[in-house]
Parts: structure tokens; C-alpha cells; sequence
């Protein structure tokens, strides 16, 4: 890497040779932070980009084959997708490492797999399989990667929060230098728990950077008709936060990387809000448009997609033909449709994974059959 | 699960006597869902006061029982809250201790636990801890619950158990489509918080003629749904269903003859109508979804013991959920389907 940051260039039209490309950030909208402090420019190469360009596409593809999977009944009951947002979760990785935490709510499938899961896991979980994430057992919902410290979806609004704040907490009386992150929508800002939370995280000045992730819809309520205050960066009153972008996955990154720093320096918590948009309803039983237009819908995807993004840039920049990248998702495409024909020939859960986990010790459960019945758990 | 019910007659013969009927041939047939609308829109055209409010309501819920009643009675009394259950709840106490009758929903009873602190000790006990100079009688509580064949963990719970052991609350669950509406209107006509559980999978599947007229079953009233002399089962909402199959299983099988009760108001209960069928058949099976320890079964089980022993020819029998969350893809093990209880009956008949 070291020998292709050599030559920065800003951003002029031409630059065909030029290893690394500098963008300018936008204006960030602050709240008890000083514009000063704050990054105003990003600097990306061919490798990254790339690299970006194909997570966020597996991202994509995988959800895309989740709703076809769920319209085919193989995935049944809940399930929310993540497209249109995929710039937040690689922007984030991009700035974080496993060492540091991640808690998210239900629309976790990206967050799994930027915490190095694989779409043929996450996938397989959906259909309750046992090769899934969560062998089977937690579906759409709930993915969890301890060794990478993805501490889960969770199917209840908010009640990542607060854990979330715990993490932060661990991290800090471990003496780590690390954040903790914990995710939520618009939706869930309206949630108590929030700032019982966040009122800790300040009293003890815990490394934690509450990610509310603003798709301007909480359900089928747009974000004005449910919140007197739509500035969801102030609403931890004397906490600091800011807004931004969260399209562009180098903004995101940049505003991650300082967020990190600030909040590992010994600050305190950390507001971010990041303006992104959901291209499918809130679940699938929501088509999405009974509340918003096609128009809105068309006009993110063409101009604030967090793909498009980089392929632009990409192309811009000389450092991809438009047919290479055409391939990559192809390939993608191929390689996630033979995950989905094998996972599906995937054994379900064991008739004993029903009464296992529940907790530890002896919990005699009383099988189907007494034979099934289950002594050891 | 669902196409087993398909397949069964779970029609109920028009009790005109109880619902006092005033036009028992006009009929409608409706399904759960559209009986809940058809409730909550008598609720707001026979009492003014009446507001309805939750989580995307406006636009008729997750589920659309509550489809048509914004554009009809207007925003100022059906209207969309934030996501924010335990704010709902305590808004709804609230309101309802000045007056007005709230009708507030949980989009799933999985979701009422952040609400839980305001409905246990705060709704339930208004009453009792200001003397009687105020409360919130007039507060109902609607939501979905129970299993839905896919819902896993968080939606499918049965949280009657919870809300059962505090007094101050009455917690309701109705079977059908004629019950429901009857249900719900006395609920919310009922001068005490109320939780209404909806078994959301029968919201499309159950469907039946119900009375077009205003009118209501009486909370706290057990029903029984089908006399018999051998062997009592007692149960609530969807797993009545279950029960009705097994008993149908079990009468042709082996000479049998069983009584059905459906508890219809879990706490406080019809201890008279469960306390004299148990005496008269001498055996008892109780039987719900929510997990088997601690769950309302336990309850009943107890008082029958204590109330009934003499009586008793066999230990009662509890077929529930096992004591596991409520999983994803073992669903159909978990849940006490109808050969569950068919085994229960055969031991507890032969005890």
C-alpha cells in the first residue's frame, strides 16, 4: 500500500496515471464539535476501490438472493434488507478493525458479512440450515462472528443500545484501544433506551459511537411525522455528533477513522448520523412504496447509489474498464447462485439443537418422542 | 400447521343467547382481521372518546386490522406513534386516566417487554394505590401474538403468563372471528387495562359468519365449547384448534367423551366453569403455546388441585411449548400440536 500513496492528485477530470485520487468531503452538520477538527478530505487508490467495489457488490447480490429467496418461500418470516446502504458497513470496516465492537439490529445480513462471514453462510442461515451463521437456529435476525466482535443482530428495536454501551465499557476497563459501535435507524431513536444508555456512556466516558444509520423511513413513518427532533446527531444533548453522507463509502470511512480516534483519545461517546436510504420496505411483507414514490426510489439509485459511487470513480480514474468491472459482479453473481444450489441441498438442524443452548447444565427438555427428550444441556 | 387447519371444521354454532343478539340473521362473513377493524370502528363510532394509536396504525398496522379507520375518523383519533413501546404505553395510561378510552397497539406482543414496566406497575396499579381517585380502566391494549408457522423468536411469543400474574390487568384471548369482535368491544368497554392477545395466524385463516350488529361477550367468562363426560381440556386462541382436532382424533379412536373449555379471559379467570368440569369428569389436560413452566397452565393446574382433589382420577396434564425461546426452524416440535395432546388424553384417560 505504502507505495502506491506516492502521488496525490485532487480530483481535476484528468488523471489517468495517477495512483491515488484525493476527494473533498463534504461540510459535515456538527453538534458540540468544533468544523476545524474535522477530516476534509479522503484519499483512495485502485486497490481499495476495488476492493470496496466488490464487498459492496457481494453485499448487493446477497441481498438481492435473499428477496428472491423469500418470494420463492424458502426464506420464511422476517427479513430485512440492507441495499442501498452498503457504503455504511464497508465505510465502517474500512476505518475500524475487528478488534474493535459491532451490535447492529435486525438488518444485520452486511454487518455478518464485513465481519468476515461468507453470503454462503448468511444465506444458509436465512433458509435454516445448519451450515448457517447461527447453525440454523436464529434466521434472518441474528448473525453473531465473536471471534471478529460482531456481537449480533437483534430482533427487538433498540435493545442493541444498551449492550452496545456495555461493550464500550468492557473495552475501556480492558484498557483496549478500541471503539465499540452500535447501530440503530431512525426508527429506533425514538426508543428510551437510547439515552439511558448514552447518559452512562457520558457519565464514564466510554468509547462508544452510537451509528444511527438514517434511511428517512422508521417502518412506514418518514422520520418527520415521528420525531419532533430529526436531528438525530444532537440528540444526546451534551454529547457531541455530527451528520453526514453515508453514500459515499469514503466519507463514511473518514468520518469512522476520526470518530474512532476521538473516542479512543478518552471524549467520551460519539452521535453519528449517516443519511442513506433503503431501496427495499422495511421487511418483506412492506413493498415500500406506500409511503415513498418510485420517483424517490429511482432518483437514489441514480444518483446516490454507494456502487455507482465507486464505479465512477473507478472508471473516472482509468484504473477499471467498465467491461472488467462488469465481470466482477458476474462472477459474483455466479459464485453466490452455486452457493444458493448447494446450501440448499444442506441438512436442516438436528432434532437435539432444539433443546440445546437454552442455557448450561443439565435442562431436561421432553423431546417429541421420549427418546428425543434431552438430559445433557 | 396451517394447511392442517385448513382442512377442519372450526366453525362454532352462533351463541345468540350470550352475544344478546338482536339480529342474529345478519350475518357477514369476515375473517379475524377484518373483525378486529369491524370492532375498533364500532369503538370509535359508539364512543367519542375513543382514540386508536401505534406503530403505523395510520395506514392500517403491520397486520391491517385497523385498514380504513384513519380515513374515516381522521387523524386527531387514529394515528401513528413513534417506535417506542414503553412511550405508547405510558402516553396510553395517560390518556386514559383523563378520560379518554385508548386503544393502543403493540405491533407483537414480543415487543410489549419494553413496556412491560409501564403496564405491570403502572397501568395495574393505578387504581389501587391513589384510593380510587384515579385510573386507567379505560386503556385496552391490542397485539398480535403467538406462533405464525416462520415468526422465530421475536414474533411468536404467548406473554399471557407475564401480564396474568398481575392483578389490576385483565388479559384476553379470543379463538375466532365472532369471539374476537365481542371480545374486543367489552374489552374496550371494560372499566380496567386490558390486554387483548390476537393469535395472529388465525388474522386470514379463521374466518366465519359474524354479526354485522354491535355487541358483546362478557370478559372474565369461560366458555365451554363442547360438553363431555371423560376428561377436560382446557385452552385459549389458536391452540384451541389443536385441542378441537384431537379430541375429534381421539373420539373416533378410543370411546372417549371430552369437554372443551376455551378460558377466553386468562386472569382474573372463570374459576366456577373449570372448577365444575373438572369435578364432573374427574381428569383435566390444560394446554397452551407459551413455554410449559410458569406458564398459565401451571396456575391452573395448582387450583385444580387444590380445589378439585377428591374429584381427581388422574394428574392434570399440561401440554405446552417447551421451556426453549421459541425456535426458527423447529417450530412445529415445539409447538403442543394436536398428536401431543392425543397422547395426553390416551394416558391420562388410562391412568
Amino acid at each position: 500500500m505504502k507505495s502506491l500513496a506516492r502521488k496525490t492528485l485532487v480530483s481535476t477530470g484528468s488523471r489517468s496515471f495517477a495512483s491515488t485520487v484525493t476527494l473533498n468531503i463534504p461540510e459535515f452538520e456538527l453538534h458540540r464539535l468544533d468544523k476545524s477538527q474535522m477530516p476534509k478530505q479522503a484519499t483512495t487508490n485502485k486497490d481499495e476501490l476495488m476492493s470496496y467495489f466488490k464487498r459492496m457488490s457481494v453485499m448487493r447480490r446477497t441481498e438481492i438472493v435473499a428477496d428472491n429467496l423469500y418470494k420463492s418461500k424458502m426464506i420464511r418470516g422476517f427479513c430485512h434488507l440492507y441495499d442501498g446502504q452498503e457504503a455504511i458497513a464497508e465505510g465502517m470496516e474500512a476505518a475500524l478493525t475487528y478488534e474493535d465492537a459491532i451490535i447492529t439490529a435486525y438488518r444485520d445480513h452486511c454487518q455478518a458479512i464485513c465481519r468476515g462471514d461468507t453470503p454462503y453462510r448468511v444465506l444458509a442461515e436465512m433458509v435454516q440450515k445448519r451450515t448457517g451463521s447461527s447453525a440454523g437456529k436464529g434466521g434472518s435476525m441474528h448473525y453473531y462472528n465473536s471471534k471478529n466482535n460482531f456481537y449480533g443482530g437483534n430482533g427487538i428495536v433498540g435493545a442493541q443500545l444498551p449492550v452496545g454501551t456495555g461493550l464500550a465499557f468492557a473495552l475501556k476497563y480492558q484498557g483496549k484501544p478500541n471503539v465499540a459501535v452500535s447501530m440503530y435507524g431512525d426508527g429506533a431513536a425514538n426508543q428510551g433506551q437510547l439515552y439511558e444508555a448514552a447518559n452512562m456512556a457520558a457519565l464514564w466516558k466510554l468509547p462508544m459511537i452510537y451509528v444511527c444509520e438514517n434511511n428517512l423511513y422508521g417502518m412506514g413513518t418518514s422520520n418527520e411525522r415521528a420525531s419532533h427532533n430529526t436531528k438525530f446527531y444532537t440528540r444526546g444533548d451534551l454529547i457531541p455528533g455530527f451528520k453526514i453522507d453515508g453514500q459515499n463509502i469514503l466519507v463514511v470511512r473518514e468520518a469512522m477513522r476520526w470518530a474512532k480516534e476521538y473516542c479512543v483519545k478518552g471524549n467520551g461517546p460519539l452521535f453519528i448520523e449517516f443519511i442513506t436510504y433503503r431501496y427495499h420496505g422495511h421487511s418483506m411483507s412492506d413493498p415500500g412504496i406506500t409511503y415513498r414514490t418510485r420517483e424517490e426510489i429511482n432518483e437514489v439509485r441514480a444518483k446516490r447509489d454507494p456502487i455507482e459511487i465507486v464505479r465512477k470513480l473507478l472508471l473516472e480514474n482509468s484504473w477499471a474498464q467498465e467491461s472488467e468491472l462488469k465481470d466482477i459482479e458476474k462472477k459474483i453473481r455466479a459464485d453466490i447462485d452455486a452457493d444458493v444450489e448447494k446450501l440448499k441441498l444442506d441438512p436442516e438442524p438436528n432434532a437435539e439443537d432444539l433443546y440445546s443452548h437454552v442455557g448450561i447444565g443439565k435442562h431436561y427438555i421432553r423431546g417429541v418422542e421420549y427418546k428425543l427428550s434431552q438430559l445433557d444441556y | 400447521m396451517q394447511q392442517d387447519m385448513e382442512n377442519f371444521d372450526f366453525s362454532d354454532k352462533l351463541n345468540v343467547k350470550e352475544l344478546k343478539l338482536k339480529n342474529p340473521q345478519n350475518l357477514q362473513k369476515m375473517n379475524l382481521c377484518a373483525t378486529i377493524a369491524d370492532a375498533l370502528d364500532i369503538a370509535l363510532k359508539t364512543d367519542p372518546s375513543s382514540v386508536i394509536f401505534g406503530e403505523d396504525v395510520k395506514f392500517g398496522g403491520v397486520f391491517r386490522c385497523t385498514q380504513g379507520l384513519n380515513e374515516k375518523y381522521g387523524t386527531d383519533r387514529v394515528f401513528n406513534t413513534p417506535l417506542s413501546e414503553q412511550g405508547i404505553a405510558g402516553f396510553a395510561i395517560g390518556l386514559a386516566s383523563s378520560g379518554a378510552n385508548a386503544i393502543a397497539e403493540i405491533q407483537f406482543a414480543d415487543y410489549i417487554f419494553p413496556a412491560f414496566d409501564q403496564i405491570v406497575n403502572e397501568a395495574a396499579k393505578y387504581r389501587y394505590r391513589s384510593g380510587n381517585e384515579f385510573d386507567c380502566g379505560k386503556l385496552t391494549f391490542r397485539s398480535p401474538s403467538g406462533a405464525v408457522g416462520h415468526g422465530a423468536l421475536y414474533h411468536s411469543q404467548s406473554p399471557e403468563a407475564y401480564f396474568a400474574h398481575t392483578p389490576g390487568l385483565i388479559t384476553v384471548v379470543p379463538r375466532s372471528p365472532v369471539q374476537a369482535k365481542g371480545l374486543l368491544l367489552s374489552s374496550i368497554r371494560n372499566n380496567n387495562p386490558v390486554l387483548f392477545f390476537e393469535p395472529k395466524i388465525l388474522y386470514r385463516i379463521a374466518e366465519e359468519e359474524v354479526p354485522v350488529e354491535d355487541y358483546e361477550i362478557p370478559l372474565m367468562k369461560a366458555e365451554v365449547l363442547k360438553e363431555g363426560t371423560d376428561l377436560t381440556i382446557i385452552s385459549w386462541g389458536t391452540q384451541l384448534r389443536q385441542v378441537r382436532m384431537a379430541v375429534a382424533m381421539a373420539e373416533k379412536e378410543f370411546d372417549v367423551s371430552c369437554e372443551i373449555i376455551d378460558l377466553r379471559t386468562i386472569f382474573p379467570y372463570d374459576e366456577e366453569t373449570v372448577l365444575q368440569s373438572v369435578k364432573k369428569t374427574g381428569k383435566c389436560i390444560v394446554t397452551h403455546e407459551a413455554p410449559i413452566s410458569g406458564g398459565f397452565g401451571a396456575e391452573l393446574a395448582a387450583k385444580i388441585q387444590e380445589k378439585c382433589f377428591l374429584h381427581l382420577e388422574a394428574p392434570v396434564r399440561r401440554v405446552c411449548g417447551y421451556d426453549t425461546p421459541f425456535p426458527l426452524v423447529f417450530e412445529t416440535f415445539y409447538l403442543p400440536d394436536r398428536f401431543k395432546i392425543l397422547e395426553a388424553i390416551k394416558e391420562t384417560v388410562k391412568y
